[in-house]
């Protein structure tokens, strides 16, 4: 089958760690294990520095303190838990918040220049669910910063290297443009990857007992997202064929701004440092209608009038926040329903203000890209005029099940990091807290990977069955002479996945999605694509379809199976969190069906939290989201 | 398909690999209107410039004590009586040497390496590039790496010698407040020339400050403006002249002419000065 | 408040040569030019190569020439254009085409890699690190880049001049060694490499660079010029020439040892404990 004559030859390269990502969370990864003396390669479906995680805008959340010394990790652990309403891996939460200053500070180091405080620290500003102004950032491009630095780190690296060596890429090499499609397994142990070169089409197979995901998200599978193309669940489907586990894949979070207008924006991200920063939400009428919306568990943090939320920017420690910082569901199921009740702005979406609560300069200096973004897209200037803005897809917080301190998966050498991982964040993710997560788990990726390197015995090796199985599936689509189109099929897919498995759901309208996923599975497999190997757009879309639809699957699977809302899940049918459910994670796997694996749904229990992190809550606020037995482990009921 | 044909103006160098579109440039835009504005914009300055330069005669009104920034500061015997404020203690030039060879060569070398008039004249006269994303019609192209192009990197020391001579042209400005009484003796007044002569400072002192190196040298070569508070509010401020500089460069153009235009009709007794005090 | 336009697409592969094809396609209201073209790669041409990813202008993928004019498709609306205009869009001119839009930009990555990185003092620990606002601000301009590649495209020193590829860095990578020279915390002196090794003289300041910068960076007055005046200092400057050489041969050496050069000596550590021999690859 692998031929040099029609292009579909084969080239091999050893390496001992894979990363696949090359966001925060690969890169991360990738600087550690080769601190740790690995050779590693690199492989990314876009350009080198281009990731997903420069479009981050807000921040990276890291209790150092330099706001509000009053701010520790013990406050971000109890933030991010409560954000995620308790479903979040709480070990993962606890090494989050404890090492995110660490990694921060390290990113000055490798050259990060982030905006600073009076003393010269590092600046930190307010956000949705933090109880402290604790996003490090850079005005609104923090993503860009962080992702620049890591490459730059990179480079460096790679320039010590070449010191030694006389080659920049003999022991750090990034493949760019580069989309994997295969994992090889040896046995139960990863053995190496394989995929192909978007320029042009080569083939490649890797070598590599390790094995890092850091692939991003699944927001590809809805219409309206702030997600680019890259994020059509990659990384989620690798690790499921390979035979991990995704857990909570139910929870997709809907960022609540969103542009609207004009359409062919739709979607794009409105960071959340405009409401940090002073702007809030009005609807038709006026109105500042987030204070009707301030949900019981949440009512003793947030101000219920305008005058205390407005007092609270400049004295955070005498008054309450306004609810415009609530976690992003709230806020986002907020807007869904002023809109469906009449109050919505003439595209469809409310008015997000700060035009008129704070100067021109100051709006400038501080979001010079949304100024940008709205001035150039939308022809709005947001110094005079309120945006308009929506709920978009914005995140997912299910992902592939990691072992917390080492990032790896059930399948041995398998490890996944970033937004791909699941569990960190529970039901909803806090802004701020991806960044973040990218660089804790990553690092401990790159870390796990390496130390699993230093204990493995004989080395896994790729079947030559494999690589050309792999290879075949690759070329399908231009054999299929189809009559299916890629594009279309994509916009099915989109459409089913925003309209029926969207922001609110009901078990009808899944079911229907769950009907039309099945039928998009039989017709996907017949896109035929026209044209050659290289760079071709339709064939990179046949490719990724596959795994759109894997994901799609899984999300509306696991949503129509729980039955209770809780964060980025919120359910029509049944509207009220429901304590039993807090017990509980669902986990899909890939099992053989008649025509071909079939994704299957399976209950798993949610750890116990340890005893001393169940303390730092208060019981009043535990009784929430938990009943009976379980809050006897508490330090009240101890008599502490 | 409009644009494979080739271009014979356009060079065709070896360009491997690149996407072969041989027009000089797919740009629809006026993009040859500025290069043009600016090409005339500067001859017509050069070829005033050397004309009046070299004139000899009409640059100095007596009863007002209006000097033309071109003859100032006039050293030599052969300057009108009056005209050599500081002194003319250099003999009297044959004519083919202009009055003030003392500083124009610096205010020439001043104006030649402006980090400003460099990228006007490149573009407007060598064509390197004419405009952006327009191909130069040039084999080869150095830069400023070597000679003689790499003394565009003196301009800091034309600059030194420009704010000397901006501070005596300021001088003669002040100077001129004083014009000469029926009897004989001075008294303040003001005519136009006055406000011309004053408009014309101001320009020049604009001009020169917003400059490159006056930016670098006052601050920009910091590396902590933190440690230098006042340098640092220098800094700012000569960098908010300095996003100007070419509004500056031009005004200047223009009131330097417009200064010397003045004074030679008034000196040559074409027009005589509109008094407005005395 | 939809028409019809007319287009014209580069359309070729890495041999360079191709044409401009026609299309006719539909626009609707507060659209952009990457809409067009992903409407012609979804209903007429399922093939055409382009290169994006944000569609917000945040990561400088989709960088083309459209009517001649450097730009980012995905921030080019369709309405700064006259309906019956043809509207043409080309793949950029200085690098090596790959397919239809996309170009290979390698160029610029090995022109990062010449560039010595940041380099710490070393006595500072991770979290010690004190820098003031005023400061940072001269270089946080500098990282506002996306590295789109429109100035390395643009630059007529390259454009015009591939032969000049070799030892010219590009507006990009000078702004970096600007970007270095200017932090606060950098130790390392930038100013000879600057002129020696990247080629800070091949620019004449004629702003090109400014002008096609989607991010509005002031590269040639905020950068490049004051790199240049930097160079000045140390090179151009009679009396520090003087100067150090009578007293400070020793420094001179040190500062050259800082250039491309300098890359095989790693210069002062940046935080990295990597260890001298590095284990080879564990599969064999
Ligand atoms: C608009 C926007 C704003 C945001 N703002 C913030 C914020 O302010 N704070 C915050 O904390 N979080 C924010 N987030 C979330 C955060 O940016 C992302 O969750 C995070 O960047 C994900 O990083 P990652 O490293 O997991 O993956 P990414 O950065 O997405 O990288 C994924 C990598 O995997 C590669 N890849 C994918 N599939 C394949 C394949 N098959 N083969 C090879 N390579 C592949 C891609 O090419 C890419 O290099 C924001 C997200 C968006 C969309
Ligand atoms: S200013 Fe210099 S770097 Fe910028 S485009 Fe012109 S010559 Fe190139
Ligand atoms: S400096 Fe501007 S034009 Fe150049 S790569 Fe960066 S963003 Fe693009
Ligand atoms: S005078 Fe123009 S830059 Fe110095
Ligand atoms: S697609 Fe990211 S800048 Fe245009």
């Amino acid at each position: 089958m692998a031929d040099e004559a029609d292009g579909t030859a084969v080239s091999h390269h050893s390496y001992d760690v894979l990363v696949i990502g090359a966001g925060g969370a690969g890169l991360r990864a990738a600087i550690e294990a080769r601190m740790r003396g690995k050779r590693v390669a690199i492989l990314s479906k876009s350009l080198f520095g281009k990731a997903h995680t420069v479009m981050a805008e807000g921040g990276i959340a890291a209790s150092m303190g330099n706001a509000n010394p009053r701010d520790n990790w013990e406050v971000h652990y109890r933030d991010t838990m409560r954000g995620g309403k308790f479903l979040n891996n709480w070990r993962m939460a606890e090494l989050h918040a404890k090492e995110a200053p660490q990694r921060v500070w390290e990113l000055e180091t490798y050259g990060a220049l982030f905006d600073r405080t009076p003393e010269g620290k590092i600046s930190q500003r307010n956000f949705g669910g933090h109880q402290f102004p604790r996003l490090a950032h850079v005005g609104d491009r923090t993503g860009l910063e962080l992702i620049r630095t890591l490459q730059q780190k990179i480079v460096s690296l790679q320039q010590e290297d070449h010191a030694r060596t006389g080659d920049y890429e003999s022991d750090l090499k990034v493949f760019h443009e580069f989309t994997v499609t295969e994992l090889f397994k040896d046995g139960d142990r990863i053995a190496g990857a394989f995929g192909y070169r978007r320029p042009t089409g080569e083939y490649l197979c890797f070598h590599a007992p390790a094995v890092v995901l850091a692939t991003g998200g699944i927001g590809k599978s809805f219409k309206v997202t702030s997600n680019s193309w890259e994020y059509t669940g990659d990384g989620h489907a690798l690790a499921l064929r390979a035979g991990a586990r995704l857990i909570n894949m139910e929870f997709v979070q809907f960022h609540p701004t969103g542009m609207v207008w004009p359409p062919s924006v739709k979607g794009i991200l409105v960071t959340e440092s405009v409401r940090g920063d002073g702007g809030v939400l009005k609807n038709s009428e006026g109105e500042r209608f987030m204070f009707r919306y301030i949900p019981d568990v949440f009512r003793e943090q947030y101000a219920t009038s305008e005058d205390e939320g407005d007092r609270w920017y400049d004295d955070a420690d005498n008054n309450r926040r306004p609810p415009e910082l609530l976690p992003r569901d709230e806020v986002a199921r907020a807007i869904n329903n002023e809109v469906k009740e009449g109050r919505g702005s003439p595209a469809g979406g409310v008015y997000l203000d700060i035009a008129s609560r704070r100067t021109t300069e100051f709006i400038r200096k501080r979001l010079p890209s949304m100024y940008h973004q709205f001035k150039e897209l939308a022809d709005v200037d947001i110094t005079a005029e309120p945006m308009e803005v929506g709920p978009t897809c914005h995140y997912v917080m299910g992902g592939v099940e990691v072992d917390p301190d080492t990032a790896s998966t059930v399948v041995p050498g398998l490890f996944a990091a970033g937004e791909v991982a699941g569990g960190m964040h529970g039901s909803n993710r806090l802004g701020g807290n991806s960044l973040s997560d990218l660089l804790v788990f990553g690092c401990r990726a790159g870390a796990g990977a390496a130390d699993y390197l230093d204990g493995l015995g004989t080395a896994p090796a790729v079947g030559n069955e494999a690589v050309d199985a792999a290879l075949a599936e690759a070329e399908k689509p231009f054999s299929v002479r189809g009559e299916e189109n890629a594009y279309t099929l994509h916009q099915e897919l989109q459409q089913t996945m925003n309209d029926l498995v969207g922001i609110i759901r009901r078990a009808d309208e899944m079911e229907m999605a769950l009907k039309r996923l099945a039928e998009l599975r039989d017709r996907i497999p017949r896109v035929g694509v026209t044209g050659g190997r290289a760079y071709n757009p339709g064939w990179h879309l046949a490719m990724d379809l596959r795994n759109m639809l894997m994901v799609s699957q899984c999300i509306a699977m696991a949503a129509l199976e729980r039955q209770e809302s809780r964060g980025g899940h919120t359910r029509d049918d049944y509207p009220a969190m429901d304590e039993n459910w807090r017990r509980e994670l669902l986990n899909c796997s890939l099992a053989d069906g008649p025509d071909g694996p079939e994704v299957q749904l399976n209950h798993q229990p949610q750890p116990a939290m340890r005893p001393d992190l169940f303390d730092l809550f208060e019981l009043d606020e535990l009784k929430k989201y938990y009943t009976g037995d379980e809050l006897g482990g508490h330090r009240a009921d101890r008599g502490m | 398909m409009t644009t494979t044909a080739h271009d014979p103006g356009a060079p065709s160098p070896d360009n491997p690999g690149r996407a072969d579109i041989r027009a000089r440039t797919l740009r629809r835009d006026r993009w040859w209107l500025a290069p043009l504005v600016n090409a005339l914009g500067l001859a017509t300055f050069v070829v005033y410039a050397t004309i009046r330069s070299f004139w000899g005669s009409a640059y100095y009104v007596p009863e007002y004590h209006y000097l033309s920034p071109f003859y100032s500061p006039c050293f030599s015997a052969s300057c009108v009586p009056g005209s050599s404020h500081f002194g003319a203690f250099l003999p009297a030039f044959p004519p083919w040497i202009p009055l003030a060879i003392l500083s124009l060569p610096f205010l020439l070398g001043f104006r030649l390496t402006c980090y400003y008039y460099r990228k006007s004249y490149y573009r407007a006269f060598w064509m390197s590039p004419p405009a952006c994303a327009v191909s130069e019609p040039h084999g080869k192209y150095t830069g400023e790496t070597r000679f003689p192009l790499i003394l565009q990197n003196a301009h800091r020391y034309f600059f030194y010698v420009a704010f000397l001579i901006s501070l005596i042209n300021t001088y003669d400005m002040v100077v001129a407040f004083q014009s000469d009484a029926p009897d004989g003796s001075s008294r303040f007044g003001i005519g136009l020339g006055n406000i011309i002569l004053l408009a014309n400072v101001i320009g020049l002192w604009l001009y020169t400050l917003s400059c490159h190196s006056c930016r670098h040298v006052t601050g920009g070569r910091l590396k902590h403006f933190s440690r230098h508070p006042v340098r640092y509010r220098i800094w700012t401020a000569i960098s908010s002249l300095n996003t100007r500089h070419m509004l500056f460069a031009w005004i200047t153009i223009g009131t330097l002419i417009l200064t010397d235009l003045y004074i030679m009709l008034v000196a040559s007794g074409t027009i005589s000065d509109l008094r407005i005090v005395n | 408040m939809g028409y019809r336009a007319k287009f014209e697409v580069w359309r070729g592969d890495s041999s360079g040569e191709g044409a401009l094809q026609p299309f006719e396609v539909d626009v609707n209201e507060g659209e952009v030019v990457l809409d067009i073209v992903h409407r012609l790669q979804a209903t007429q041409a399922g093939d055409l190569a382009v290169r994006w990813n944000c569609k917000a202008g945040k990561c400088g993928s989709c960088s083309a020439e459209v009517n001649g004019r450097p730009r980012l498709m995905c921030m080019t609306r369709m309405s700064t254009f006259d309906e019956h205009e043809t509207v043409t869009i080309t793949p950029l001119r200085t690098f090596p085409v790959i397919r239809d839009l996309v170009t290979d930009v390698d160029f610029n990555y090995v022109k990062a890699r010449e560039i010595p990185s940041f380099a710490p003092p070393e006595d500072l620990a991770p979290g010690e690190y004190r820098m003031s606002q005023i400061d940072v601000e001269r270089p946080q301009e500098f990282r506002k880049c996306i590295e789109c590649y429109l100035c390395q495209n643009t630059c007529h020193a390259v454009r015009d001049h591939e032969e000049n590829k070799e030892e010219f860095a590009g507006p990009r990578y000078l702004m970096r060694v600007s970007e270095l020279d200017m932090h606060p915390l950098d130790v390392r002196d930038r100013k000879d490499a600057a002129q020696e090794d990247h080629g800070l003289g091949y620019c004449n300041i004629t702003k090109c660079c400014t002008e096609v910068c989607p991010e509005h960076i002031k590269i040639t007055d905020n950068a490049l010029i004051p790199m240049k005046e930097r160079v000045v200092d140390t090179k151009y400057d009679p009396l520090v020439w003087l100067g150090r050489k009578i007293f400070k041969r020793e420094d001179l050496e040190a500062r050259h040892a800082t250039g491309r050069r300098s890359l095989d000596d790693a210069g002062p550590g940046n935080g990295s404990p990597l260890p001298a021999d590095s284990i080879g690859p564990v599969g064999g």
